[in-house]
């Protein structure tokens, strides 16, 4: 190598360096996907919310649906609690994770507010939170109909989020789902 | 609407910044081998949530339920390795400070070997070529090397 | 009235700012005196009204001014007076500030201070420095204004200051830590003046050597600091969690360490040169990089200020012009050939060049070890976290490696030297540690400890080599006292600061490794015992401080059945913000340090979950960084960098000019 390039070494770095840099800009460093992501929903054997009844996966797999992780202690639930609502109504199953919380207060939660889930797990102790890779709620699982999770997102699903993120994903496991 | 996102993300930020409180459990152990494993486990678990905290010293409800679970796993008799896989199963490899080593990472724990290398490589190649060249200043140098070294002289 | 004062003054010392990077580099380049001249007013006037900026928002702080956003934000009326002048510097517009405060106070002493440095190169210097401010008085103007008014909406009580920065060690940390970044363009400016001026010579190595010097004692003591704060503070006992904020400040150290040594040899050799100001250039570029991390939100910490990635655009545009710019001018200015200078394999060159290699090797292995996260998301390869075992695994070998040489360089020689001059040096020393290093560990209680041993064999050998090289020094003068007194400070200040590493790493590794941590439930009138002392708990009682409320633990620790000292721990509720806070209370002591720290209450018999630390030879740690800091500092004092005058100015300014005009 001449001497001269040489001397152009610390500036090729660099510009490797900035273009990181810029592209970490727009990275979010703190957005941490599921571990799960393609995997099964992992096995569980807690109750039903409403009456306590027994519950394990396969009483709750069989056709594509969101999984809520929601509690009466988290206030951004609540935020998301009539979104949550309207897409039920409009016809997308969602299943609570009901996550280290009390049950009567959930079943009050459920009465004064409406309620959007199709069964809720109860999960007290938080043991089904821990294998989903839960570390705070709300967030939200796409599981398809094999009961394979196929997306978390973290925090509350407003009507943008559904529109630029979750329904598009959503309407590819449906299309998957109907092919033969 | 980015603008609105950067807010979100600069008050999320403002909010969890703040490792308030010392964490201290009060966990029993049946040896102090594990004790020892539970504190150095604890220290290389890093809190999910958090911003850069490992889950002894944050106090994220999170790390409260992590470290509970570590204790359980400890006492059940369970390896680091098996807990770390346990780990990494639900939260990713993320979830480990100390990186493990494979294809991904192999860049990570081989760079300062090879940088040391590649230093000590460069070092010996300059101090072969300087050991043929003559021992003499740059004349220019020198002069005014020596003008220098004059006037402080001179001062002094 | 007084918060625009001070954005105007803000404003002013910008326009300066700009004149300065450009009026006298014309001048330079016209070789036009008066407007050369016209480059140490500017600088004086930027610190005026950078000053003035600073006090008018100090100002609004002291007085509750709450329509300013930063206030607001940042201070609270029950604050005491000391927290609310800190708290100018507890967030990101006002640390800024200080910052930008910070440059201009460098930027006027180099105008002040350097009557021997030719005008050429001075109005080259301070053009630099200008341009530095530009880009952070645009930056704080543009994105960041301090001054920023909530009108209306005016809140009637401000938001208080986050309760871990209301601190003495954060008083004083945050000014140590910038009067060393940014003290670091004094050398950077220097180096790319040299390279504007195609002259780089032992004379630019002598003129930026001091202020180099000074800067990185700065960053030294501002490092430590932080360090010292971490461990009173946060209530954990650590003292370095390696998190990109703490890397951030590392990195430069670690780059101005490996640059106070090249600047050694191209000092007193002549050689290096090329390789002196890419170092220069690399300890101010990771000063800068330092500030994109800590606010651009690239990586996650602890420490971080509330970030935006539209200021993290600005910084690191700046960042590209600045590093990008001068790593350019490197590239086409920097002599290519290597100086024929020649020195043989053992030599003192040789050591130095060692010294700089661990440095740099260190300094891109925190790099990349810092940014392996962001690499590997970027590339879509997944998130990972580098956390301290990772650093400590790869950091504490390099640290050995290194101090094998470090006994030998002080005694070495320049040009050549020879084994068995060494072997005659050295075998005292040699002897001295290998009897240390056997018998030192046994005094503790326990297992002979080989970590410590090996920290006692290396430390030892680099004091004991230093020892040596100092008696050799006074052995031909009249009395000891007139030998030691004939030694130059330069001297002493690398006697102290090598005597400080060797401190520093003994308080690290014996900290390390015999440290004592008990976390346990405790019921008042119970006690547990750590390291032979007994930490008796008496009681919990309330406690009433000027912003907070707290519950107050009080202990008695007792020795051999005699009373050692009482702690008195807290845990506080700050009634602004209602931030829960721990107060570790800690007695220090020279072999060790007690630490008592107060978590949750547990159950309901008054028994409260409580953390005793035993920590051997923890301000060893600090201790020796501060003696680091010292022979820095003392380095400047020496009368080769004080004596140099208008002879010599003449001279070069001569040389300069023709330089210019090549």
């Amino acid at each position: 190598m001449a001497p001269r390039l040489k001397l152009f070494l610390p500036l090729i770095l660099f510009v490797v360096l900035a273009a990181f840099l810029f592209r970490g800009l727009s990275l979010d460093p703190t957005a941490l996907p599921s571990a799960l992501i393609d995997r099964p929903l992992p096995d569980f054997q807690l109750t039903g919310l409403a009456d306590d009844r027994p519950l394990t996966r396969a009483d709750v797999i069989g056709e594509a649906a969101l999984f809520n992780v929601w509690a009466t202690w988290c206030i951004s639930c609540r935020v998301e609690h009539p979104y949550l609502q309207q897409l039920a109504d409009s016809g997308v199953p969602i299943y609570g994770i009901n996550y280290k919380d009390e049950d009567e207060a959930a079943r009050r939660w459920l009465r004064d507010l409406g309620d959007p889930y199709l069964v809720n797990i109860v999960d007290r102790e938080g043991t089904l939170g821990v294998d989903l890779g839960v570390y705070g709620a709300p967030e939200t699982y796409l599981v398809d109909a094999e009961g394979v999770i196929r997306y978390r997102h973290v925090g509350v699903i407003d009507e943008r989020v559904w529109r630029d993120t979750l329904e598009p994903l959503w309407r590819e496991i449906l299309a998957l789902e109907t092919m033969p | 609407m980015n603008a609105l996102r950067t807010t979100a993300l600069a008050l999320w930020i403002l909010l969890l910044a703040l490792p308030a409180a010392a964490v201290i459990e009060t966990y029993e152990f049946s040896e102090p081998e594990l004790e020892k494993r539970y504190r150095q486990l604890s220290q290389e678990l890093r809190c999910p949530k958090c911003q850069n905290q490992n889950i002894a010293d944050s106090n994220a409800p999170i790390s409260q339920d992590l470290r509970r679970l570590l204790h359980q796993q400890l006492e059940a008799g369970a390896s680091d390795g098996e807990i770390l896989e346990y780990m990494v199963a639900r939260y990713g490899e993320f979830v480990r400070y100390r990186p493990a080593f494979n294809a991904a990472t192999a860049i990570l724990w081989l760079a300062p070997v090879l940088l040391l290398l590649g230093g000590a490589a460069g070092l010996l190649m300059l101090l072969r070529g300087r050991k043929q060249s003559p021992a003499t200043l740059d004349s220019n140098d020198q002069a005014r090397l020596t003008a220098l070294l004059k006037t402080a002289e001179k001062d002094a | 009235m007084i918060p625009e004062f001070g954005h105007f003054a803000l404003i002013l010392a910008f326009c300066l700012s700009v004149l300065l990077c450009t009026v006298p580099l014309w001048g330079a380049w016209r070789g036009n005196a008066t407007a050369m001249a016209l480059a140490p007013n500017l600088a004086i006037g930027i610190l005026v009204f950078a000053a003035i900026s600073f006090a008018c928002l100090s100002w609004a702080f002291m007085q509750d001014d709450f329509s300013v956003e930063v206030v607001a934000n940042n201070s609270n009326s029950l604050l005491p007076w000391y927290y609310k002048f800190s708290a100018v510097w507890g967030n990101h517009e006002g640390s800024l500030l200080l910052w930008i405060l910070t440059l201009a106070m460098w930027t006027c002493a180099v105008a002040v201070f350097s009557p021997q440095l030719p005008l050429l190169m001075l109005s080259r210097v301070l053009a630099v420095m200008g341009f530095v401010g530009v880009g952070f008085m645009a930056f704080s103007l543009f994105t960041s204004n301090p001054f920023a008014r909530l009108l209306p909406g005016t809140p009637v009580d401000g938001q208080d200051l986050n309760p871990l920065l209301q601190d003495f060690g954060l008083i004083i940390h945050p000014p140590l830590l910038y009067m060393g970044y940014v003290g670091f363009s004094v050398a950077f400016a220097f180096a790319i003046a040299a390279l504007l001026g195609g002259r780089l010579d032992a004379a630019w190595a002598r003129w930026s050597r001091p202020w180099t010097n000074v800067a990185w004692a700065f960053l030294t003591l501002g490092i430590m600091l932080g360090s010292w704060w971490a461990y009173y503070e946060l209530g954990w006992g650590g003292w370095w969690f390696w998190d990109p904020v703490e890397n951030a400040s590392f990195m430069p150290w670690l780059a101005g360490t490996a640059l106070i040594h090249s600047l050694a040899a191209t000092e007193k050799r002549g050689l290096f040169k090329s390789w002196t100001v890419l170092l220069a250039i690399f300890a101010f570029s990771l000063s800068l990089l330092g500030t994109f991390l800590v606010r651009s939100g690239v990586l996650t910490s602890v420490h971080a200020f509330a970030t935006d990635p539209a200021r993290g655009l600005f910084i690191l545009v700046f960042l590209g012009i600045v590093v990008g710019g001068s790593l350019i001018l490197y590239a086409l200015r920097a002599p290519a050939v290597s100086s024929r200078v020649g020195f043989a394999w053992l030599s003192r060159e040789s050591l130095l060049l060692v010294n700089n290699v661990v440095f740099l090797v260190a300094t891109l292995t925190v790099l990349f070890g810092t940014l392996f996260p962001l690499l590997m998301d970027a590339l879509g390869q997944g998130k990972y976290s580098v956390g301290p075992p990772y650093f400590n695994a790869v950091f504490v070998p390099l640290m050995a490696l290194l101090m094998p040489f470090m006994g030998i360089g002080p005694v070495s020689r320049w040009k050549q030297d020879s084994t068995s001059r060494w072997r005659a040096e050295l075998l005292v020393p040699a002897i001295a540690t290998l009897v240390c290093a056997l018998t030192l560990p046994l005094l503790h209680d326990g297992d002979y400890n080989l970590w410590v041993a090996l920290a006692i064999l290396l430390a030892g050998w680099v004091v004991f080599g230093m020892l040596r090289d100092l008696a050799n020094r006074v052995r031909n003068a009249s009395s000891i006292g007139a030998g030691l007194r004939r030694l130059a400070l330069s001297y002493w200040g690398m006697f102290v600061a090598h005597i400080g590493f060797a401190v520093t790493v003994i308080g690290v590794v014996v900290t390390s490794q015999f440290n004592i941590e008990h976390d346990l439930k405790m019921t008042p009138g119970t006690s547990d015992t750590i390291a032979g002392y007994e930490f008796r708990f008496l009681d919990v009682r309330g406690v009433q401080g000027p912003n907070f409320v707290a519950d107050e633990a009080r202990f008695i620790v007792y020795r051999d059945g005699r009373e050692v000292v009482r702690l008195a721990p807290q845990k506080r509720r700050y009634l602004a913000s209602g931030d829960v806070m721990t107060e570790a209370a800690i007695d220090d002591g020279f072999f060790r340090d007690l630490f008592v720290a107060m978590g949750e209450p547990v159950g309901t018999d008054g028994a409260w979950a409580i953390r005793l630390h035993y920590k051997p030879f923890v301000r060893w740690m600090w201790g020796g960084s501060v003696l680091m800091a010292l022979g820095g500092f003392v380095t400047v004092a020496d009368k080769r960098y004080r004596r140099q005058r208008s002879a010599a100015r003449d001279a070069l300014l001569q040389g300069g000019v023709r330089g210019a005009q090549a």
